[in-house]
């Protein structure tokens, strides 16, 4: 589920649709939910835990009597630093102290945990992480929950102390007044849970910001440091069975027939169980369930599956390109432009299919009974995967719980329309419920391979560009053709997301090229192939990013200018990308000729810029080039993503959507050959490791404007950075990823 | 039956448990030291990383019956020494971690990287963390940390 293509400004949340949500929220709430470092598996309502010395002004915080500031995120925390991000919204209006702060996953519950973002776009609740919109949608709702909830302490001492409440100090997680009276959060939490919640409480003035803008350290650091911290993979309950599943070797196959009869001798086995997408094996413990699996015999249904190789869907995109698709932006004449006779460029691009691959293959725990379904997982997608674990088992959708862990990474995995993984898990546990063994908790396991070839891969694509230039070498007309899948096609979404033929996802990056050029066209091709498919962090711009800005820095070199100076004359009316570029350009010393290399290699650097998500990130890349081999020295990126709410937090996503990048832009291919998928694991799918990474500097662009997202425009800029400073080592022109000089 | 040493505890495998057993799955299902973890099952990317007898090894991919018995085996639960206390701070105060799943082994890692090389260079760590995959990419911090560590036990 994705938000806007070319309207960038994801901080334009009005204070209306706050106040609405927040209204409803106000009634309070009791949920199991888990701490930090995970441990206790509680899914009950905490039995009297809003009633004693605690205040829950909100469904964003609770003040408790042992003086710990409890917020709920309602955004996973999958590495992109949101369990961090958000408390640092409600220390801040609170004046809590950091140490005081901890974290819990929120429940399910739209109505109560919506993103603000999804709900302008669709026109209801949905509760979910992704379109890198969790710190941007819930900005002024979080501060206004840390103000709530400070407004309610103030009142506490004030009546306590018989003083003006306006004369009363917060500070560092202390209550205090001039007469010398003091008190914790703690102390006066009992008699703040009497107060009125306030309803329009003041904000701060960015001027007397203490949280916002600095960096405070991650909230989850030292559970991660210490093997602490739970994901779903760690989710051990009493009774509990592993399942791992036999998956068709194909996209589409079905099964026709299985026989168990290996499967009844491995020690440990409980359960065969068909599930809609293959054959699971239910077993006490991993080993035993996948032992079991290996030892099933399979017979696929092949008739709907998938035949094609790589090669051959290329041949069909190629086809394709010849031919007009759905219009995504038109101005001016550019096929008129085009053939008018002044110089012209054209450019084709080929994006294989790409695995997400998070460190933590998928895997959820489900425990069935006759009218609860509860449900362990990193969750990304509550409300879609609500609905659909509901329809799989035969409850509603408000019978589904889920108790939030930890994510090993997703980068758009674990949101998917289909909910595929949690299905597969909860249908595993109603067939156990159908064999006679109901409410025994059960825990999907995944293994790499399973992961690697379970699809949901960012689509394959193939781009065309044709330019043509004016006399001074400045484009007067881009047209520009994309072939490959819609991530929305056949999902829920597709009536509401797909418009004119247009899924957004899919031109993101193109329709919304940021260069004054005024002929432009885009069109797009959307073919159904059969393989599943999904965003990828960054999403259209994973591709959009490195054709427009490939093709930018032909057309600067065919005009003989420098690829800065070229985009920048294009950029004269765009002031974030234009502040981005200069800022990268100035820390990359981009003028200055770089330092040769000691074994006589050839040194170059190359340029990007790009918006995705609200934020405008540049980066510049330095390579050195020896005979068909390169490497990448170094990134100079800046980024403006309006408030940089954690700095540090920032630099991360910068460095570590620059490795994720790179992943794809050195290595990263899945391929088919006959139908099946041709990798398996990290040795035929490799990606970045730490000999490969280069030193990172990130720089951020001083803004004033509400805060954008930050975890997914990192990646966009790098391939094409690499891919330009290649050409400018090389003068080869790479159109084809994953990069190769070969 | 065989005895293994599990951050020093003892550790008495019942027969039941077959010889072909990964390390890995001991350690998670049947000790529920669940703070080693399961990435590819190849020894590819070292999630799984423990200590046989100081040593890293890929637990994943290490069977039980390849294990002398009576081995000590050391987890991300029962790293104790000096530099990889130094190691866990390093990694809090430049908050290397971002998803966090990978990172167990790449403490695991540059645990048994410390124990034999005081002062790294870019080049050891570069020779000693190549196996350990992050997703997150968080190696800019990695190595950071690692010279930060050192830099704190020296």
């Amino acid at each position: 589920m994705r938000k806007r293509v070319a309207t960038p400004d994801a901080g334009g949340l009005t204070r209306r649709t706050f106040l609405k949500v927040t209204a409803a929220a106000g009634a309070g709430f009791t949920l199991g939910v888990f701490s930090v470092e995970g441990g206790a598996q509680q899914t009950e309502p905490p039995k009297g835990a809003a009633a004693s010395g605690t205040i829950e002004p909100d469904a964003f915080v609770r003040i408790g009597s042992d003086n710990t500031v409890t917020v709920f995120a309602k955004h996973f925390e999958m590495g992109q630093g949101t369990y961090t991000g958000l408390p640092t919204l409600v220390a801040e209006e609170l004046d809590a102290a950091w140490s005081q702060i901890r974290v819990e996953g929120a429940p399910a519950d739209a109505k109560r945990y919506g993103n603000l973002i999804w709900k302008e776009f669709f026109g209801t609740d949905a509760q979910g992480t992704g379109g890198s919109t969790a710190m941007a949608n819930s900005f002024m709702q979080y501060r206004e929950a840390g103000a709530a909830a400070r407004a309610m302490l103030v009142g506490a001492a004030a009546a306590q102390w018989k003083v003006p409440a306006e004369s009363i100090v917060v500070k560092n997680g202390v209550v205090s007044h001039a007469s010398g009276r003091k008190a914790t959060f703690g102390q006066l939490a009992q008699a703040a849970a009497q107060q009125p919640v306030a309803q329009n409480p003041k904000l701060k003035d960015a001027a007397d910001f203490v949280y916002i803008g600095k960096s405070f350290p991650r909230t989850d650091s030292k559970a991660k440091a210490t093997g602490k911290a739970m994901f779903t993979q760690d989710v051990k309950l009493p009774g509990m069975l592993t399942a791992v599943v036999a998956h068709p070797p194909r996209f589409g196959a079905r099964v026709k027939h299985f026989d168990a009869a290996g499967v009844q001798g491995v020690p440990g086995v409980r359960a065969v169980v068909e599930v809609p997408n293959g054959v699971a094996v239910v077993a006490t413990g991993f080993w035993a369930a996948k032992k079991g699996r290996d030892a099933l015999k399979v017979d696929w249904d092949e008739t709907g599956a998938v035949k094609f190789s790589s090669s051959e869907l290329l041949e069909q995109y190629r086809k394709l390109a010849e031919t007009p698709g759905a219009v995504a932006r038109n101005e001016g004449d550019a096929a008129k432009t085009l053939s008018s006779g002044a110089k012209t460029l054209e450019a084709a691009y080929e994006f294989p299919f790409l695995a997400h691959a998070t460190m933590e293959p998928m895997n959820c725990v489900v425990r069935l009974t006759a009218d609860r379904c509860e449900i362990w997982n990193g969750e990304q997608f509550h409300t879609v995967d609500q609905m659909n674990v509901a329809k799989a088992v035969g409850l509603k959708p408000e019978q589904v719980f889920i108790n939030q862990m930890f994510a090993g990474g997703s980068f758009g995995r674990r949101a998917n329309p289909f909910s595929d993984y949690l299905v597969e898990a909860a249908t595993i546990a109603k067939g156990l419920e159908v064999q006679g063994q109901p409410g025994i908790p059960v825990k999907l396991v995944w293994t790499r391979e399973d992961d690697m070839r379970g699809g949901f891969y960012r689509p394959a694509y193939y781009h065309t560009i044709k330019a043509a230039l004016d006399a001074s070498g400045m484009p007067v007309a881009w047209q520009q053709r994309i072939v490959g899948q819609a991530i929305q096609a056949g999902t829920p979404f597709e009536q509401a997301m797909i418009k004119n033929g247009i899924d957004a996802t899919s031109v993101e990056g193109a329709a919304n090229l940021p260069y004054a050029v005024p002929n432009l066209y885009v069109d797009l091709q959307s073919p159904r192939v059969g393989v599943p498919v999904l965003w990828w962090r960054s999403v259209g711009s994973t591709h959009t990013a490195y054709s427009t800005e490939t093709f930018v820095d032909e057309l600067a070199a065919a005009a003989g200018k420098d690829p800065v100076e070229y985009r920048r004359t294009l950029l004269v009316k765009q002031p974030r990308h234009l502040a981005a570029l200069d800022l990268a350009a100035d820390k990359a010393g981009w003028t200055r000729p770089l330092a040769p290399a000691r074994d006589g290699g050839k040194r170059a650097r190359g340029v990007a810029v790009h918006e995705s998500f609200g934020t405008v990130v540049a980066e510049i890349a330095e390579v050195t080039v020896k005979g068909d081999a390169f490497t990448v020295d170094r990134v100079v990126c800046a980024v403006d993503c309006g408030i940089a709410v954690n700095p540090d937090v920032v630099r991360a996503q910068m460095e570590g959507g620059i490795g994720y990048g790179l992943s794809a832009a050195l290595y990263g291919a899945i391929t088919f050959k006959d139908g099946a998928v041709e990798q398996s694991n990290f040795h035929d799918y490799p990606v970045l490791r730490i000999n490969a990474m280069p030193v990172v500097e990130v720089h951020i662009v001083p803004s004033t404007a509400q805060p954008s997202g930050v975890g997914e425009p990192g990646v966009p800029p790098i391939a094409p950075a690499v891919a330009n400073a290649l050409a400018a080592a090389t003068g080869k022109r790479l159109r084809k990823l994953p990069l190769t000089l070969a | 039956m065989p005895t293994l040493f599990v951050n020093k505890e003892r550790v008495d495998i019942s027969s039941s448990v077959p010889g072909d057993t990964p390390l890995l799955w001991i350690l998670r299902d049947s000790l529920n030291l669940t703070g080693t973890k399961y990435g590819c099952g190849m020894a590819l990317c070292g999630a799984c990383t423990v200590h046989i007898e100081g040593q890293p090894v890929r637990s994943c991919q290490t069977p039980l019956s390849s294990i002398k018995m009576g081995a000590d085996i050391t987890t991300i639960e029962g790293l104790k020494s000096k530099e990889a206390q130094a190691l866990q701070a390093a990694w809090q105060k430049l908050d290397v971690p971002q998803c966090g799943y990978c990172q167990s082994g790449q403490i695991m890692s540059a645990a048994a990287l410390l124990a034999k090389k005081k002062r790294p260079t870019d080049a050891d760590i570069d020779a000693a963390m190549a196996g350990n995959v992050c997703r997150c990419a968080t190696y800019v911090r990695i190595r950071a940390a690692i010279h930060e560590a050192a830099k704190s036990v020296a």
